[in-house]
């Protein structure tokens, strides 16, 4: 059998320890307010908006009016603030404090974005609006456009892609195109051992065969290994550069050289891009394709998870596939927007209805505009200083994977865990009672017990050393044999350890009645 | 720089701690010829500039909100509670990760649940993921979907499903093993249009995908389609782009859907020119794993706590890598926390009068579109949306509206522009539309069509 | 006979039928089992093929088939017990039977005492 694993522990853990020995009569505990679903609050009569009753009438729809109970609670409008209000508290954000999820760039949001963001100029238009009306929408996709591609000294790029993994798609789609167009049928794509699980998977979805090159001891792709594996069947090498160790991959324009030399093309994931913003561009570097994560290197909000934005930066030699729809230059100087393909394009199609994460790009274009270019490049080394100051602060009492300097983030393993009881999972839920969201845990793959912390530029220095004591606090205390520290932790959040056995084996996906369960 | 904390001073420190002199030391593993480019964008700006620069952008856009609007086709203009933009901006909500720390992400899990609850109880369907990016990206999903359930691979397009949604999820499978059969739109007659899927079907085919209501609007019964589909062992795949809809009418799960695909936009999110949306995807119990995207369950903690966590993981790719059944990772959360809080709002009652109210504003138009000499409205079934035959091109007839300041619809042209239809017009009546905006098309129409 | 594979199945042949299972230290390396998906009666493997699906709350795993042959039986009880695997991985948590087409296959696998030493060099 084959082992496809994050190897994380999962067992609930019980026991804890109880800061009073009643309950209150509430459930609640003072700020911590225990909170019903709202299926468990409200009922299908109450609502919390005031709709026109139009009474009955003869209906249009074909007689196939919907006569079963459909369900859904309502509350009223005070009941809805506050049900979400205290669902709100039981999250940790980056408004709360350091976030330092590797490889997953949480940095401040600026609300500037999202005022923006809510201009009815923006986000009161329709998509399918007559062009001529939407011309400073266009406009703004241009000039985001431009952003990017000088950023990376890249001629082309697609905006449309809504997400990172949607990005790799439109990526790895535009060069199974280019293969095509030229009557190469390349079967095999190339990814390190490192790569984000997206990357395999992206490849997969596009009909290749995923061979996996290994990694060297200084933790980048083996050179020699991936030259080897390099022929006339390969049709693109997936890299992400800095790599998810947090390091730069130093050799990487003879690796791009030995791609091209075999005929295949140079896929870079943009993940972590924030480490490089005016730096260094990937163009120059031999990329043919790179995808971006708005919602990472440039402040859109992360949301819970959504939504993203993953436009692709293409070379001249992808280029003439990208996807629609895309934005050109109209004969009288006013802009268009190309959404069906025309008698010669090349284009592999559309990826998405419409045209993308406008929310998104207006953000993102605020972001930059905000910085300007001094100011991205500063954020860059801001944010690689502050890595490379954890990394120095830390790695006496926490087991440094690589040899520095890093990029943004800074990879340890459990080695300085050995023979002390407490796992990686166990240091980042005692983190949590810190008060800080765990770093990234048990990824990347390549090391073990991998924890990958990434500071970003957002955090002041005061901030820093708050967060190295804990974690040397931490470390020391797990060498000390304090292990009531870590085997329960957290002990201060809203909820002890989560039984994942129990909600995999018995899946409870939605809420029913309990006279319907 | 307003967003950078560190001072030159703290730099400086970091730097003495760490062991260098300069902060390109850092950088040393970058070919030193391609460091520190030079970059030819504008300098730092303070907020008051943005906002003035991003706001003349914005002014040259006609907002919905500013005229009489009838566009939809896919996204559709309606009233969001105040209370919702609200709520998703709290920082807990907006700058949350992925909820795969559960002890501090009981927020996002717990909306999460209520939304796929919420989304199971209106497509009427058994389960529902935590959502996927749009309606089309997850009408792709499907497609694939049912080609892993049946082992088939023959996916049969309605001619009604909007282009777009066609159109991706032909370029989404254009190189996995799915075939996909893509019947040519008949906006005028919707009868022909379901009756040449209900004749596409044969025992290769894995799947059937129709839109209800249809891009032209019209109303469908799908339980014969539902009957044909079982009997050949494909899955009845429906794809709902106005979930309004479903407060009037019978629901895809009760018509005999074995998948529904949604865009979930119209309940809690602006138009935002296209994105982001939110995509909804539900299905029945027992091909859960089968499913693509995040899935929230419930739990219980250490001390026997209710508690929520991501689960069926293992279907993701972040495991499954090569072999998961997506490649989605971020989705669209916080598009699904603002559908779930205006679901919350309006509950059963306030989508049932919602509902009610699109249609009726829609009939209102119908009846005044009827009276125009020279347009014939095509739908005799319509939930807030309907097709209609101008004597000259729509596209033309659009854009003289729309210099007036009438955004009169969709040009059939602009979503298929060689299905021949060129003088077909969508018009969408949502809540919004008052009978001033009512009698400013008519007016308008009236002169551009003589 | 009880044979073990280097990617930590066990086969025991009797008959000329394999009955297939993972070994305690792969159940035991996976976590707790959540789910199986089992081969249908009757499908035909080469060996190496990928026959079976095990799955713990974070790791999910092929289970190939060890040699060629036909599925004549699977263990339907674990559908529904999946922990059987974690409590009895020798025994009552053996997923699938299967008809041996090529006994020179069986060669190359290990017996229980080289098993126990593979397993521990891999510590």
């Amino acid at each position: 059998m084959s082992m496809n694993s994050q190897g994380r522990p999962t067992a609930a853990i019980s026991g804890g320890a109880e800061t009073a020995s009643f309950e209150s009569f509430s459930g609640h505990r003072g700020l911590r307010l225990a909170e019903p679903l709202i299926f468990e609050l409200g009922n299908s009569e109450t609502t919390g908006v005031d709709i026109a009753d139009t009474g009955d009438f003869d209906l249009s729809i074909g007689g196939l009016e919907r006569t079963e109970e459909i369900g859904c609670a309502g509350l009223s409008e005070p009941d809805t603030v506050r049900h979400y209000t205290r669902l709100s508290r039981l999250n940790y954000g980056i408004d709360m404090g350091v976030f330092p999820l590797g490889s997953c760039t949480m940095k401040h949001n600026p609300r500037l974005n999202e005022k923006m963001a809510r201009l009815p100029g923006f986000g009161d238009i329709h998509p399918l609006q007559p062009i001529a009306t939407v011309q400073g929408a266009l406009g703004l996709m241009e000039e985001l456009s431009n952003w990017l591609m000088t950023l990376t000294g890249m001629p082309a790029v697609a905006l449309s892609p809504k997400a990172g993994a949607h990005g790799e798609l439109c990526g790895v789609m535009a060069i199974r195109a280019a293969h095509e167009a030229r009557g190469d049928a390349r079967q095999i794509i190339l990814c390190p051992e490192s790569a984000h699980g997206t990357n395999p998977a992206t490849a997969a979805f596009c009909g290749y065969k995923v061979k996996s090159i290994p990694g060297q001891a200084n933790g980048r792709v083996d050179v020699a290994a991936l030259k080897e594996a390099l022929d006339d069947t390969v049709a693109a090498v997936m890299i992400t550069n800095p790599n998810t160790c947090g390091l730069f991959e130093n050799e990487v324009k003879d690796i791009a050289d030995a791609i091209h030399a075999a005929g295949a093309f140079f896929y870079c994931d943009g993940a972590n891009f924030t480490a490089i913003m005016g730096k260094v561009r990937p163009g120059d570097l031999g990329v043919d394709a790179m995808h971006f994560n708005l919602h990472k290197t440039f402040s859109t909000p992360h949301g819970g998870g959504g939504p993203g934005s993953g436009p692709v930066v293409f070379s001249d030699a992808l280029k003439a596939h990208a996807p629609l729809p895309y934005v050109e230059e109209g004969k009288d100087g006013s802009l268009e927007m190309r959404e069906w393909a025309e008698e010669g394009d090349t284009t592999f199609g559309r990826l998405t209805a419409f045209h993308g994460q406008m929310g998104m790009y207006v953000r993102a274009l605020s972001y930059m505009l905000s910085h300007g270019s001094d100011g991205l490049k500063q954020a860059s080394e801001d944010a690689v200083l502050s890595a490379n100051y954890l990394y120095a602060c830390l790695k006496d009492v926490m087991s440094a994977s690589f040899e520095g300097p890093v990029m943004h983030e800074a990879l340890f393993d459990d080695a300085f865990l050995k023979d002390t009881g407490v796992t990686t999972l166990d240091f980042a839920k005692a983190m949590i009672d810190e008060g800080y969201h765990p770093m990234t845990m048990y990824f990347p793959l390549v090391v073990h017990g991998a924890m990958l912390v990434e500071p970003t530029e957002s955090e002041s220095k005061y901030n820093l050393d708050q967060f190295i004591r804990s974690m040397r606090g931490l470390a020391l205390a797990a060498k000390a044999g304090e292990t009531e520290r870590f085997e329960n932790a957290p002990y201060f959040a809203p909820r002890k350890r989560l039984d994942e056995t129990l909600a995999a084996r018995n899946p409870i996906l939605r809420f029913t009645k309990p006279d319907e369960a | 720089m307003r967003y950078l904390p560190l001072t030159d001073d703290d730099r400086a420190e970091m730097r003495a701690k760490i062991g260098i002199s300069q902060i390109d030391e850092l950088f040393k593993d970058v070919p030193k010829a391609d460091l520190n480019p030079a970059i030819d964008l504008p300098r730092y700006k303070s907020e008051m500039e943005v906002e003035r620069h991003l706001s003349k952008l914005a002014n040259k856009n006609m907002a919905a909100g500013s005229v009489p609007f009838f566009v939809g086709a896919g996204a559709y203009k309606h009233h969001v509670p105040s209370t919702v933009d609200h709520m998703i901006q709290r920082g807990e909500f907006l700058t949350a990760y992925t909820p795969y720390q559960p002890e501090i992400a009981q927020g996002t899990l717990q909306y999460v649940f209520e939304f796929q609850t919420q989304v199971a109880q209106l497509l009427a369907m058994d389960v529902a993921n935590a959502g996927m990016y749009d309606g089309s990206t997850a009408t792709a999903e499907a497609v694939m979907m049912a080609r892993r359930v049946t082992r088939k691979k023959r996916a049969v397009l309605a001619g009604g499903l909007h282009p777009h949604y066609r159109a991706v999820v032909e370029t989404t499978t254009q190189f996995t093993d799915d075939i996909v059969v893509a019947q040519p739109p008949q906006p005028a007659d919707a009868k022909a249009e379901l009756q040449a899927v209900i004749d596409a079907i044969d025992d290769t085919t894995s799947c059937v995908v129709v839109q209800n209501p249809t891009v032209a609007g019209h109303v469908l019964d799908l339980r014969p389609l539902a009957e044909v589909a079982h009997a050949h062992k494909a899955l009845l795949v429906v794809a709902v782009t106005e979930v309004v809809s479903l407060g009037l009418m019978m629901s895809p799960g009760e018509m005999g859907a074995d998948i529904v695909v949604g865009e979930g936009q119209s309940i809690g999110n602006g138009l935002n020119y296209g994105g982001p949306y939110i995509g909804l995807f539900a299905t029945n119990k027992k091909y859960v794993r089968q499913m693509p995207g995040r899935l929230c369950g419930e739990t219980v903690d250490a001390d026997g706590t209710r508690g929520f966590v991501l689960t069926l993981s293992t279907r993701e790719q972040h495991i499954r890598r090569e072999k998961a059944t997506s490649n989605i990772c971020t989705n669209s959360s916080l598009c699904s926390l603002a559908f779930t809080i205006h679901m919350t709002l309006l509950g059963e009652k306030g989508l049932r009068a919602l509902a009610k109210v699109n249609h009726k504003t829609t009939q209102t138009l119908k009846a005044a579109l009827s009276g125009i000499a020279g347009i014939d409205v095509l739908n005799d079934s319509f939930f807030n949306e309907l097709t209609v035959r101008l004597p000259k091109d729509a596209a033309d007839v659009v854009e003289e509206l729309a210099k007036g300041g009438v955004l009169a619809g969709v040009p059939f042209s602009r979503l298929d522009p060689n299905a021949g239809h060129d003088d077909l017009l969508v018009l969408a009546a949502t809540e919004m539309v008052t009978d001033e905006d009512i009698a400013a098309l008519v007016s308008a129409l009236t002169e551009a069509v003589q | 006979m009880l044979k073990f594979t280097e990617d930590h199945e066990w086969l025991n042949i009797e008959d000329g039928v394999a009955t297939v299972g993972i070994t305690d230290h792969a159940q035991n390396a996976l976590g707790d089992i959540v789910f199986v998906e089992l081969p249908e009666v009757s499908a035909d493997f080469n060996k190496g093929d990928d026959a079976a699906v095990v799955e713990s709350v974070k790791a999910a795993s092929e289970v190939y088939a060890p040699i060629s042959g036909t599925i004549t039986e699977i263990n339907t009880v674990l559908e529904g017990k999946p922990d059987n695997v974690n409590s009895s991985p020798m025994d009552d948590g053996w997923f699938f039977k299967m008809t041996v087409a090529d006994a020179s296959e069986l060669e190359s696998f290990m017996d229980e005492t080289a098993y126990g030493e593979y397993v521990a060099g891999l510590e």
